[in-house]
């Protein structure tokens, strides 16, 4: 039983069960129809059914195969602060782009993404953030005049 | 057939040399050679981030710059893998077990030459492949109805998720994924709204660019973060004069490449099975092929030669369902397919017909980008070099805003940036339980055209499934994927052997340490 909670087929069979299942189970709120006049669930609900068959075969797969020696679902080094940072970067793009505009958005997302790496330092990435600041609402403001205002004050 | 397929051809460079068009076209190789040159962006993060630029431009310059992105990015990973050890793309695992051994003899220069040379020659034939072969697929598909067309879809979904890298299971598993990405939104004939969940900016379905960002963009940088500390730049210092080989190379090379090249072809007939597969299986005919094969991953040449030619000659070959079926073959193909359909072009056998500037243009711009690539490579090289020295902790910061931006501009929405932050986190744990998320490309491009026509394939017959045993095409398609899922099961059961050996190589090649596809 510890061995079963530590393979990845375990999970990755569950999470296709489990989907499946959410797939099926929704798509019968739609018309499904008859075969001759398809509703639009019907596609969603054996495509919902497949993934559960599938699924089911990733996991028994799984658990019939031995444990591998070193398998481990999570890497090797828990990247914490990079994930986080990656995530938060184009988060703060869009908080700082309705609010403050392109400008500030740019500088922002890539600022933060910066300290996602471990030697990041507030003065480099700042630096970094800068320079493609200038030459990313160059490109994309000036040259491919994508609608979006550099600064705006959207309260 | 031959004059016609020329007097086409004539016309392909006509429209390739309009002025616009090869601009574009330079534009794309350019750009796609300086991006994948960057170690840690695969050819297709790189198509991915330039995607939303070419929403502005015509259809045929978007296709032939993507198309010039794509072919680029792969030429310049290759630089990446020479002279890093770094393989950016699958393809590339095998040219880095002798060719960063060759860097390191201080022959890296030579490689590098040597594998423009292959590409060129690979490529070369891939088109001339997709001249002829292309028209004559076309009049065959012409004839298909909604039944044929349905089950030739399953075999190119099936064998596109089996014969990729990883289990098989898994991608089949991804491949639904993307079939259920492609559904949400409002449905075409009823317009009832889709597992929607009630957001207004999903009804017109899940944005391709969001899509491709998030799997290739986000989930990549997540996975690569503080990965890429230590690159040795050592041994990268090439310099124009490095690159020519010397005589004695050559005559090794060159009848490598021609091996290669029909390793390459051969493999690319093959539904599914893409520039990785063929560039393993070359490397592994080289090696039977030569009399030394025990100095094969000590620095032959030979081994950098075949495996590229090969990967491009399958490159090229892949081109050929995407363009004349609608139906691609890999991740990378359903990515520009899915760019001719955002276009407002309708993929499949009628596109020859009804766009031949597009399709002509592509064939005769892949000559004449090939060509730039060779052209331009020789005097940037060292330009090259320089980038490959920028640390991934500047690199992935930039590109995210290129991944923020590219999205945002699709459709001037900042919810599908969120929506991109979401899908690039599932990507990422998709990742970590082993699913490899190229399939939900696949799938999801393919989709809705598969829905459409299944539906239109059971109102035809009332209703009775069996129509697709009944009609001799279908059921031919049908009994292939028999055939590719019965092999897959006997492979698995009885020579795991063979597998667990595939599978050492690929790691042992650093594989692993390559983004996924």
């Amino acid at each position: 039983m510890q061995n079963l909670l530590q393979k990845k087929d375990f999970y990755a069979g569950l999470f296709m069960v489990l989907l499946g299942a959410g797939v099926t189970l929704n798509s019968t709120t739609y018309k499904l129809g008859t075969f001759m006049h398809m509703g639009p669930g019907m596609f969603p609900f054996m495509l919902g059914i497949i993934m559960m068959f599938v699924g089911a075969l990733i996991f028994i797969t799984g658990v019939a195969t031995p444990l591998e020696a070193g398998e481990k679902i999570l890497p090797d080094s828990m990247e914490w602060r990079g994930w986080a940072c990656i995530l938060a970067g184009p988060l703060m793009f869009i908080l700082f782009g309705v609010y403050f505009g392109m400008a500030a958005a740019t500088f922002m997302c890539v600022f933060v993404a910066a300290l996602g790496d471990k030697t990041a330092t507030i003065k480099n990435s700042a630096i970094l953030a800068a320079g493609i600041t200038v030459g990313g609402c160059f490109l994309f403001s000036y040259v491919l005049k994508v609608p979006f205002p550099l600064f705006r004050w959207g309260f | 057939m031959f004059a016609s397929a020329l007097t086409d051809l004539w016309y392909g460079f006509g429209v390739a040399f309009e002025p616009q068009n090869i601009m574009w076209c330079f534009v794309g190789v350019l750009v796609g050679n300086m991006v994948g040159v960057l170690p840690g962006m695969g050819p297709l993060a790189t198509i991915s981030v330039l995607l939303p630029l070419t929403f502005g431009i015509k259809p045929v310059g978007a296709i032939l710059m993507l198309s010039g992105v794509f072919y680029g990015a792969q030429y310049g990973g290759a630089i990446c893998s020479i002279l890093l050890n770094l393989p950016c793309h699958p393809p590339h695992a095998v040219t880095c077990l002798d060719g960063f051994p060759l860097t390191k003899q201080g022959r890296g220069g030579a490689a590098l030459g040597i594998t423009v040379l292959s590409s060129f020659v690979g490529a070369s034939w891939g088109i001339t492949e997709m001249i002829f072969l292309a028209p004559v697929l076309v009049r065959i598909a012409l004839e298909f109805g909604p039944t044929e067309i349905c089950s030739l879809m399953l075999l190119g979904l099936l064998a596109g998720s089996t014969l990729a890298r990883g289990s098989p299971l898994k991608g089949i598993a991804m491949t639904c994924l993307g079939l259920l990405l492609g559904i949400v939104g409002t449905d075409i004939e009823t317009g009832t709204a889709r597992f929607t969940f009630g957001i207004q900016s999903l009804f017109d379905g899940v944005e391709l660019v969001g899509l491709a960002l998030g799997l290739f963009g986000i989930a990549e940088f997540m996975k690569s973060v503080n990965q890429y500390s230590d690159i040795n730049t050592r041994y990268s210092n090439v310099g124009l004069r490095d690159l020519r080989p010397t005589r004695d190379e050559l005559r090794r090379a060159i009848p490598a490449m021609f091996r290669g090249t029909i390793v390459g072809s051969l493999c690319s007939l093959i539904p599914g099975t893409g520039p990785t597969i063929a560039s393993f299986i070359a490397y592994a005919a080289e090696k039977k092929f030569s009399k030394t094969p025990e100095k094969f991953g000590t620095g032959m040449i030979e081994g950098v030669a075949s495996p590229e030619a090969s990967t491009h000659s399958s490159v090229q070959g892949d081109f050929i369902p995407t363009m004349s079926l609608g139906i691609p073959g890999d991740a990378v193909m359903a990515l520009i397919l899915g760019a001719l359909m955002i276009q407002g072009i309708v993929p499949g056998p009628q596109l020859i017909k009804e766009h031949p500037d597009i399709f002509w243009g592509l064939i005769a711009s892949f000559w004449i980008g090939n060509i730039m690539l060779v052209v331009l490579n020789v005097p940037l090289i060292g330009l090259w070099v320089k980038l490959l020295m920028i640390p991934y902790k500047y690199l992935y910061p930039s590109a995210l805003f290129f991944v923020a931006i590219g999205v945002y501009s699709t459709n001037n929405d900042m919810f599908q940036v969120g929506e991109t932050v979401v899908i690039g986190l599932v990507g990422y744990l998709l990742l970590l339980l082993d699913f490899h998320p190229a399939s939900i490309l696949l799938g999801f491009v393919l989709g809705p055209r598969l829905e459409e026509n299944f539906r239109r394939s059971m109102l035809i017959s009332r209703g009775d499934v069996l129509v697709f045993l009944e009609r001799p095409i279908s059921a031919f398609f049908l009994f292939l994927c028999a055939v590719l899922l019965l092999a897959q099961i006997y492979v698995r059961l009885r020579k795991p052997k063979a597998l667990a050996a595939l599978a050492l190589a690929e790691s042992a090649t650093g594989a692993a340490k390559a983004p996924a596809e």
